[in-house]
């Protein structure tokens, strides 16, 4: 029997970015909220051993242990789903912070095209530019809707950046001024600047100054120490929750966080939900935690796998098209990219920051005519220079020996002088791409796993070829003596990494006909419940995720305050 | 946040030292006056014991070499660890740039990880059932990397004593070329394990001895690090990140033990 604990107001499942966000907001609206965390507890002291590349990049210290619970997956439904028994694709966030400890700091803004992409591409193309299993949808906000909400992120995080040419209107700059430039970043400002194309500082979360934030909490510069991405900052430097909206929550004393805390169903009774059972994973007892409001925050797999365990919502069926738990699950084309050799220059290519980077959009959203073309979308072209730590960088010309004398030569040549730009794809969704429950394989508490069926379509076989032509166009205009490009996309697979950008499976919409929730991510189908994070996204944009991840989640938190004094659904 | 008055100022000239000691201030560790490097030197000794280990470099001064109690066995027998010395050194062999994964250590540190967590796929998905997949779908094997690793090896000396007349580690480099070759495209016929796959993780598991830090038993004297200018774990590099190429000596994470 699970014991039974006092009501709260609000009982959030998973404390990564969107749930630190909404408790911090929560709470400071005077909301007593209640955090559940499956993972262990996280500080900045944590990182002091944290520039072993083995144990956080390779072995994944601070990821999901996949031993627990882990995905399957399939390209489609004809054949059977397996689980992904090892680290591949994508990394699974776990512990106080969730994947926002170790994320790499990039932080954009969508386009406005993003958020109406359904509308504008009939609107340019006409209705036949999208293919008839394509579920494109807009997101039913637009992009001016959204921007106070990036610009509170923006300032909470504290991000450095200069103004995108390309990109939305903004209703203030970035709150501290860019990185500082690098040679290689350098060289690809000058060549594309002289190629007409628009380059712009990335936005960073890796702080370019000391900065104090609306909140009060103030944070170190970055050291450009070459171990973000996938590791934690020793300086506070990156902005996490942990560093930023968690001792916010904290300091209202009304915040309570439960470590070891994994959410195993949302309570229900007719269409309000009650709180939530979790298992204290220390002690193996199941808790039940009655709650006015409940927020899911657990990343995109948590999110839709709680919502089809609890029976909430009506199931996404792909041979009908309808219900919406689990439609369009959606990922990124990150393939598109390419590598330029110097001969005559070495790059301090050991050096960097998670952000660290130059980006041009004149091939992103619908910036550019798509009429001859057999895609739609785009993709942000960036070089980045994060930090190329020697384990998992070894950049040789192509068809090259990968072991052997030449290998080793080739690697230690190259190691300084290679530099790649990729293009960031954007990922449609289809009616065939999609998330339920597994059949077969169970997680250590026996619930089923969440199982994926997805692949690359011609859309995006089309984009990355498109991607890693321009990409290389770019590297031969900055000096490379030598440029491989990517030549075909191939079939997604699970093993190589590509990016944690996955989205999808309880969309946001304007009907709850086509879509999970509404614009302050609140259920259609549970007014008292909200599901946060980029399951809400109907397709994927050519950017890293976070940065709408967050302005949503700020959405939501106003949402969640306004449905407290008001009830129903927010409008 | 405590301590950031220290950030305002990014250090301007020497990358190594100021850096290293501020973050050591910030993380609450006390180094007053000492030079890291020295200290370290007069508490461990001068007693290098170790044959494998190269001259220092010219151009930078090294701490001692302490007597490595690391280079023991904890998973492989003798002959195991043969065949894995010899065949790294093959992957990534001793050239004019530098040592090879013999002297780097790389049969121990693939030794040390096979008896830990890794070589127990401890933070995987084990779990029944085994279905054989579509090779989009990633490793399917109910095989823990030890135990993978001992029928990979014997499956070597099968294969070299059929070809050669002769086990692995004794084979001419070209002949054990072969050997590893026959692995990498599948040529050989086993059906407990797929060849390509056990020769991609000894390849991974190279790369990772020549170039982990050398805290885990390979990378010997950081010499990997050296070979391709690599500077290892450095606090701060905001001094030269807008600069050109600059070699910076190498610094391990011991070097944070030593200054606590
Ligand atoms: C290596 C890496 C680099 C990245 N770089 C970037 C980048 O540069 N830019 C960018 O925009 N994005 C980046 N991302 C993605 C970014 O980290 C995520 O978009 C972001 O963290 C999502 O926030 P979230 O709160 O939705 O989920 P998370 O941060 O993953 O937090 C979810 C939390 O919920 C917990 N949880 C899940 N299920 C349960 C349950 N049932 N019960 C209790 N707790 C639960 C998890 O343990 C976790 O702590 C990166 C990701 C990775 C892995
Ligand atoms: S690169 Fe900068 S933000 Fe990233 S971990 Fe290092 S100091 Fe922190």
């Amino acid at each position: 029997m699970a014991t039974k604990l006092p009501k709260t107001d609000v009982v959030i499942v998973g404390v990564g970015w969107a749930g630190g966000i909404i408790a911090s907001e929560l709470t400071k609206g005077g909301l007593n909220v209640v955090g559940l965390e499956k993972g262990r507890s996280r500080k900045t002291e944590d990182y002091y051993m944290v520039h072993d590349e083995l144990r956080y990049g390779v072995r994944y210290d601070l990821m999901q242990d996949l031993s627990k619970e882990t995905v399957t997956f399939r390209s489609n439904e004809k054949i059977r789903a397996l689980p992904m028994r090892q680290y591949g694709s994508f990394l699974i966030g776990d512990g106080l912070g969730g994947s926002g400890v170790h994320w790499n700091g990039q932080t954009y803004r969508f386009l406005p095209y993003d958020f109406e992409i359904r509308s504008k591409t009939i609107e340019r193309y006409g209705k036949n530019k999208i293919p008839t299993d394509m579920t494109i949808l807009d997101w039913g906000i637009t992009y001016d809707k959204l921007e106070p909400y990036y610009d509170k992120f923006e300032k909470m995080a504290g991000i450095s950046g200069d103004e995108n040419p390309l990109g939305g209107k903004r209703s203030n700059p970035y709150p501290t001024p860019p990185m500082i430039k690098s040679p290689a970043m350098v060289k690809f400002v000058e060549a594309t600047t002289k190629m007409k194309l628009h380059p712009y500082m990335m936005p960073s979360a890796n702080l370019s100054e000391t900065y104090t934030n609306p909140d009060g909490i103030s944070r170190a510069a970055c050291q450009y120490c070459g171990y973000c991405e996938r590791f934690g900052c020793e300086y506070g430097a990156k902005a996490d929750p942990v560093v930023t909206v968690i001792p916010v929550a904290k300091k209202t004393g009304k915040f309570e966080i439960r470590t070891h805390s994994q959410v195993r169903r949302i309570l229900h009774n007719g269409n309000k939900v009650t709180g939530v059972m979790y298992t204290d994973v220390t002690t193996g007892k199941e808790i039940e935690q009655p709650a006015d409001i409940v927020v899911l925050t657990g990343y995109v797999f948590n999110n839709v796998r709680l919502l089809l365990m609890s029976g909430i919502g009506k199931p996404y069926n792909p041979s009908t098209g309808t219900g919406v738990i689990g439609k369009n699950y959606a990922y990124q084309v990150i393939k598109g990219a390419s590598v330029g050799f110097f001969e005559k220059e070495q790059f301090n290519n050991f050096a960097g920051a998670g952000a660290l980077g130059v980006n041009i959009d004149d091939y992103n959203g619908d910036n550019f005519d798509h009429s001859n073309l057999k895609f739609i979308h785009g993709g942000s072209i960036s070089l980045s220079q994060t930090g190329q730590r020697p384990i998992l960088n070894n950049p040789i010309p192509g068809g090259s020996p990968t072991w052997g004398p030449e290998f080793k030569n080739n690697s230690l040549k190259y190691a300084n002088r290679a530099l790649s730009v990729g293009g960031q794809g954007s990922s449609m969704s289809y009616r065939h791409h999609f998330l339920d429950l597994d059949p077969t394989y169970k997680d250590t508490f026996g619930d089923p796993l969440m199982r994926l069926t997805f692949d690359f379509e011609d859309q995006d076989r089309e984009l990355a070829k498109f991607l890693a032509g321009k990409c290389g166009e770019i590297l031969k205009e900055m000096g490379a003596n030598h440029v491989d490009s990517l030549k075909e996309l191939g079939p997604y697979d699970i093993v190589t990494y590509q990016s944690t950008h996955n989205t999808g499976g309880a969309i946001m919409g304007s009907s709850p006909e086509t879509s999970a929730v509404n614009s302050y991510s609140q259920m259609w189908d549970a007014d008292n419940l909200f599901v946060v994070g980029a399951s809400s996204f109907p397709q994927n944009a050519g950017y890293n995720p976070t940065g709408t991840v967050g302005a949503l989640a700020y959405r939501a938190a106003e949402g969640i305050l306004k449905y407290r004094t008001k009830g129903g659904l927010v409008e | 946040m405590e301590n950031n008055d220290e950030h305002k100022e990014p250090a301007k000239q020497d990358v190594q030292e100021p850096s290293r000691r501020r973050f050591l201030v910030n993380a609450g560790f006390a180094i007053g006056g000492v030079v890291v490097g020295g200290a370290l030197g007069s508490i461990i000794g001068r007693k290098a014991k170790e044959p494998a280990a190269p001259e220092p470099a010219p151009t930078e001064e090294k701490p001692a070499v302490p007597a490595n109690y690391n280079r023991a066995l904890m998973f492989f027998n003798q002959e195991q660890f043969s065949i894995v010395d010899a065949a790294t050194e093959r992957i990534f062999p001793k050239d004019a740039n530098g040592p090879g994964a013999k002297e780097l250590g790389v049969a121990f540190f693939i030794d040390h990880q096979l008896a830990g967590d890794y070589g127990f796929n401890g933070r995987e998905y084990m779990s029944p059932p085994y279905f054989k997949g579509e090779k989009v779908q990633g490793y399917q094997g109910h095989l823990k990397r030890r135990e993978m690793y001992d029928i990979a090896l014997q499956e070597m000396e099968n294969y070299s004593q059929a070809q050669f007349q002769k086990g692995f580690s004794q084979l001419a480099g070209e002949q054990q070329d072969e050997v590893l070759k026959a692995f990498e495209e599948d040529a050989v016929e086993i059906t407990t394990i797929s060849p390509s796959g056990f020769f991609k993780i000894l390849r991974s598991n190279t790369l990772e001895g020549v170039y982990s830090d050398p805290l885990y038993g390979g990378n010997a004297n950081m010499d990997g690090w050296r070979m391709r200018n690599y500077p290892g774990n450095q606090m701060s590099f905001t001094s030269i990140i807008d600069k050109d190429f600059k070699t910076i000596a190498p610094s391990s994470l011991q070097d944070h033990m030593a200054a606590k």
